[in-house]
């Protein structure tokens, strides 16, 4: 069997067998979804947008509308501008939105579609005076995963509307990917440091809406452009993750930029960076930031929530430590949770993610004071090489989304869901992660976890604590 | 309360919605798109326009070419190893997402719980993918071992030009199993249906004849079109089972390659889905002399129906009356719970817009517990689905439908069945129909709106005027719908119920159906168009 020589060195297999990382038009779709009054518009074709729609909603439960510039094989020909009018023209006529995001596809990447001087031309277009914002980013699904297309949207969006003005009372913060309920949490803390601040995206309510009186074609809620005008007057920017630059200027060689690392660059707003807060240690360092730039103290309401989930760490560490974990999912995710799992007395012995940043293991590392010279980090990875690994490892329980069950089931052991997707639980779009508060939650459902396990193991089968 | 609409003298004439839907898009559109939505007559039996190209930047829930082909059609079989070359999104998004429902037997070779792909990267767009989906197959194959391989091609794939065809017939060669490509690529067709057909054309020239297995059974037949989806498959194996019918294949629906592999061995094709698979059936009467007939098995009468039907073709009283003990028995349990039900839901109305024949058929489970369906439409479909086979010769063939290969099939001279050919004449004398489906809209009341690929904004129309009790679609509706105080019952993944086909799925439907329509949650959300029935903003579709 003669195999490709470059293959080999990479990855042990050819085949990406269940994929634990999706494609990165869907990152970018999620993102403009948290810009009011924003629609996505995905450039290629139709079923890019219906797969992408259908994940979504059944994550999020929730409308989600996703147009498509419908390309059929004679536009692969004659390329996709007249068909991209047309959409731009039609979604602005059934939406009057404020702006339209155009992810590129594999389709029209491939064909080498120039969608900026598309937008150009079809915005200098007389006909079409009454075209909202525009803007683009390229989403190949054949270059990184959902997360590259979700940093190169916020990255995107930042360059296409932060203007020159002086500095204010203000900050950013870029979340990443997390759960709307994470995002209104976060909310919550900056209102109570008295930050004003711009949040992007922020897709807490366009993705988790309530009961309507009224259908709203475009949910409530986003980041207003007027705010995305005003990011480079903030006197610091938060960003959540340490997985969040976008390679600019082609594979080899060019500069990695992120959101915040270029409104850093750009407009001087100082980038305060740190990994997804979850865990004490991790908070502690959010916290921490919060209480520099807004010069106040940590509130009371905080500190207490801290001292709440330092009760509970003592309560419920006996049921948990030493216990073996496997995570997976997207970098920031992973590292986050290890973080946590490691201060916890967690043995997480495989850390797995679909996306190849090659720093992953090195940042385990450096966040993770316990385990992480032990946590086998394994990137590029997929579903079936986290299947194969737990024949040896046996862990106790998994976390990470849905697309882990079938593995927890092989090894009949608790999944606990996290991330994205979740298509098989409802509530997916409310599981908090982030603060002493979301840490507090998901720290409960790992101890529970494992005393159910425990229970439903165990010929006795009653419990008292 | 909502006033409810109307209906005991008959449903009312909905021109004037439809004016009003129509009086939002600008002239061009407007001519075109009501083409698409008709008033129905079943006496009169009207033309409706299917099958044609959406707008752009309209949201419509159709699929593409490869979701059709391998989600679809290949999807549900479990002893082959579908390998999708492309990019990662295409294989991550049709793994397991359609709820097909497979049981292998102990030690049975079961891949449909794996996506596979090439996960294509920059390099691979810059100089070629074959190599690496040539070590793809050989390593599927080294791992599995598996009986037969399908390569998928995606739309970047098709555009650099890597041909998975000549890899198929390469590695057939080197690995000595059946491995063949499918040129699915997305922006192929109109819909999925393009899928569909690319996908038939793939199995009938590459699987089906494979194998000339003796005859295990006195009554040999294949369903075609029945996908096991929440399980259907199962409760209708169970009643061939029982009746000693051998159902040597389904397509595709809880089935093996190996099995089509024989099913050209069959007496009579079975159609379920007419949308999706009847080009299999058609290429197999053309090539082995299989007749096939239209059945469903979605709703208890019609699943009586489709029994008798194949107990007539075999002509044999042993069969008749086994298959009148099984209805006769199955047909108590579904009454008794039919009409506890029945009491019920009598009086609501339903719209479904579902597939190629789903729309069609779960008409009569709801007509069965006293549901009126007041509009549905297809996503896919063409305009025989609507109006009957009869309409074939008229439809125009455009040039997305002559973008997908009609294969040419010659009469097999070794396997041709003269018999069933005798056998078929014979029985068309006596008013027995095979090769014909007479579409949705004759079994419609009159004056229920027909619609082919739906939008939202007719959708929301469409619920202010109907207030319907419950919308069937699928998830890409289903919040939307239910953000407008409707249910909303997926046809196409069933939610996480099913099955709904044969007497047992017609009970399961009947009690869903119970629960969603007798509900107090809607009671507590006040709909849209309680409190206001403009719909905000205005509207306008340019093409």
């Amino acid at each position: 069997m003669e195999k490709i020589p470059t293959l080999s060195y990479i990855r042990p297999f050819v085949s990406t067998r269940n994929a634990c990382k999706l494609c990165s038009p869907l990152g970018a779709c999620i993102a403009i979804k948290g810009i009011e009054g924003c629609v996505p518009v995905i450039h290629g074709s139709q079923g890019c947008a219906t797969y992408i729609r259908r994940y979504m909603i059944s994550h999020y439960k929730e409308p989600v509308d996703i147009a498509s510039s419908n390309f059929s094989e004679e536009t692969t020909i004659f390329g996709g501008e007249a068909n991209l009018k047309i959409a731009l023209t039609n979604v602005t006529n059934q939406y009057q939105p404020k702006a339209i995001g155009v992810a590129t596809t594999c389709l029209s990447e491939t064909i080498g579609e120039d969608v900026a001087s598309q937008l150009s031309h079809i915005r200098n277009d007389n006909t079409n005076s009454n075209l909202p914002s525009l803007f683009t980013v390229s989403t190949p699904s054949y270059q990184g995963t959902h997360m590259d297309g979700f940093h190169a949207t916020v990255l995107e969006v930042v360059k296409n509307f932060a203007k020159k003005l002086p500095s204010a009372d203000k900050i950013n913060l870029f979340p990443g990917f997390v759960s709307p309920a994470d995002i209104r949490h976060l909310k919550e803390i900056l209102i109570d440091f008295d930050l004003t601040t711009t949040i992007l995206p922020d897709y807490s309510d366009t993705l988790d809406n309530p009961v309507w009186d009224q259908y709203y074609r475009v949910p409530k809620g986003g980041t207003p452009i007027s705010e995305l005008e005003k990011m480079g007057e903030a006197y610091a920017s938060i960003e959540l993750g340490v997985f969040t630059a976008v390679k600019q200027g082609g594979q080899n060689g060019g500069t990695e930029v992120s959101g915040a690392s270029w409104l850093e660059s750009e407009h001087s707003v100082k980038n305060h960076q740190c990994i997804l807060p979850i865990g004490m240690n991790s908070n502690d360092t959010l916290f921490d930031i919060l209480s520099k730039i807004s010069g106040k103290d940590i509130p009371v309401k905080y500190k207490i929530q801290r001292g709440r989930l330092l009760d509970s760490y003592a309560d419920g560490h006996k049921y948990i430590f030493g216990k073996k974990a496997v995570v997976y999912g997207e970098e920031d995710l992973v590292l986050g949770l290890c973080s946590f799992l490691d201060e916890i007395g967690v043995e997480v012995v495989l850390a797995a993610s679909g996306a190849n940043s090659g720093k992953l293991q090195k940042e385990i590392i450096k966040h993770c004071p316990e385990h992480g010279k032990t946590i086998k980090v394994i990137s590029d990875s997929d579903f079936e090489q986290i299947n194969e690994a737990c024949n040896t490892i046996k862990p106790d329980f998994l976390i990470g989304n849905s697309k882990g069950n079938y593995i927890a089931g092989n090894f009949n052991i608790p999944l606990i869901r996290v991330g994205f997707p979740i298509h098989d639980r409802i509530g997916g779009q409310r599981i908090t992660l982030l603060g002493y508060q979301g840490t507090q939650e998901l720290f409960d459902k790992v101890v529970n976890a494992m005393i159910e396990y425990k229970q439903n193991n165990s010929p006795i089968g009653y419990k008292y604590m | 309360m909502v006033k409810k609409l109307d209906i005991t003298q008959g449903l009312p004439d909905p021109s004037k919605v439809m004016d009003e839907i129509m009086a939002k898009y600008p002239t061009k559109i407007a001519k075109k798109r009501q083409k698409s939505l008709v008033v129905n007559d079943p006496a009169e039996g009207k033309e409706i326009q299917a099958n044609v190209r959406t707008i752009p930047g309209i949201i419509t829930q159709r699929g593409c070419t490869y979701a059709g082909c391998k989600g679809v059609v290949l999807g549900p079989t479990r002893d082959i190893i579908n390998l999708v070359h492309g990019p990662i999104g295409c294989s991550f998004y049709a793994w397991l997402t359609r709820r097909n429902q497979t049981r292998p037997a102990e030690g049975e070779d079961n891949f449909i719980t794996y996506s596979f792909s090439t996960d294509i990267q920059d390099s691979n767009i810059v100089f070629g993918g074959e190599a690496k989906l040539k070590d793809a197959v050989r390593e599927a194959f080294e791992i599995f071992k598996p009986k037969a391989i399908g390569i998928f091609s995606t739309c970047p794939v098709g555009l650099i030009g890597d041909d998975v065809h000549s890899v198929s017939r390469e590695m057939k060669e080197e690995l000595g199993i059946n491995i063949f490509g499918f040129s699915c690529e997305g922006y192929r067709g109109v819909s999925q249906s393009a899928g569909h057909h690319i996908a038939n054309n793939g199995v009938f020239k590459n699987v089906i004849g494979n194998n000339n297995r003796e005859r295990i059974g006195k009554y040999q037949i294949n369903l075609l079109g029945e996908y096991n989806i929440g399980g259907d498959a199962f409760e209708l194996e169970r009643l061939f089972d029982e009746a000693g019918i051998t159902l040597l294949s389904t397509f595709s629906g809880n089935s093996t390659i190996e099995s089509m592999e024989y099913s050209h061995m069959a007496d009579l094709n079975l159609i379920m889905c007419h949308r999706s698979i009847n080009y299999i059936a058609e290429m197999m009467e053309e090539k082995y002399g299989i007749p096939w007939v239209k059945v469903s098995f979605i709703g208890a009468e019609g699943s009586a129906k489709a029994l008798r039907k194949v107990a007539e073709y075999f002509d044999d009283a042993e069969l008749s009356a086994k298959v009148e003990e099984i209805i006769e028995r199955e047909m108590k349990k579904v009454e008794t719970v039919r009409e506890a039900v029945k009491a019920k839901t009598e009086g609501k109305l339903a719209m479904m817009f579902v597939g190629g024949s789903r729309a069609h058929h779960y008409q009569d489970l709801f007509t069965e517990i006293g549901v009126t369906t007041v509009s549905a439409g297809y996503e896919f479909a063409h305009r025989d689905d609507y109006e009957g086979r009869d309409v074939i010769p008229s439809i125009k063939i455009d040039a997305d439908t002559r973008n997908i290969e009609d294969l040419t099939v010659e009469k097999d001279l070794e396997l041709y069945r003269e018999d069933l050919a005798v056998k078929k004449e014979k029985l068309l004398k006596n008013g027995y129909e095979f090769s014909n489906y007479d579409g949705m809209m004759p079994e419609m009341k009159k004056n229920s709106l027909v619609i082919d690929d739906i939008n939202h904004w007719e959708t929301e129309k469409l619920i202010e005027y109907y207030k319907p009790d419950i919308f069937c679609a699928g998830i890409k509706e289903k919040y939307v719908v239910q953000k407008s105080g409707v249910p909303l019952k997926q046809l196409h993944s069933y939610d996480y119920g099913g099955p709904y086909a044969g007497f047992e799925g017609a009970i399961n439907f009947y009690l869903e159906m119970e629960r969603m329509l007798c509900t107090r949650i809607w009671k507590m959300v006040t709909t849209p168009w309680k409190t206001d029935p403009e719909i905000v903003g205005s509207f306008a579709i340019n093409e």
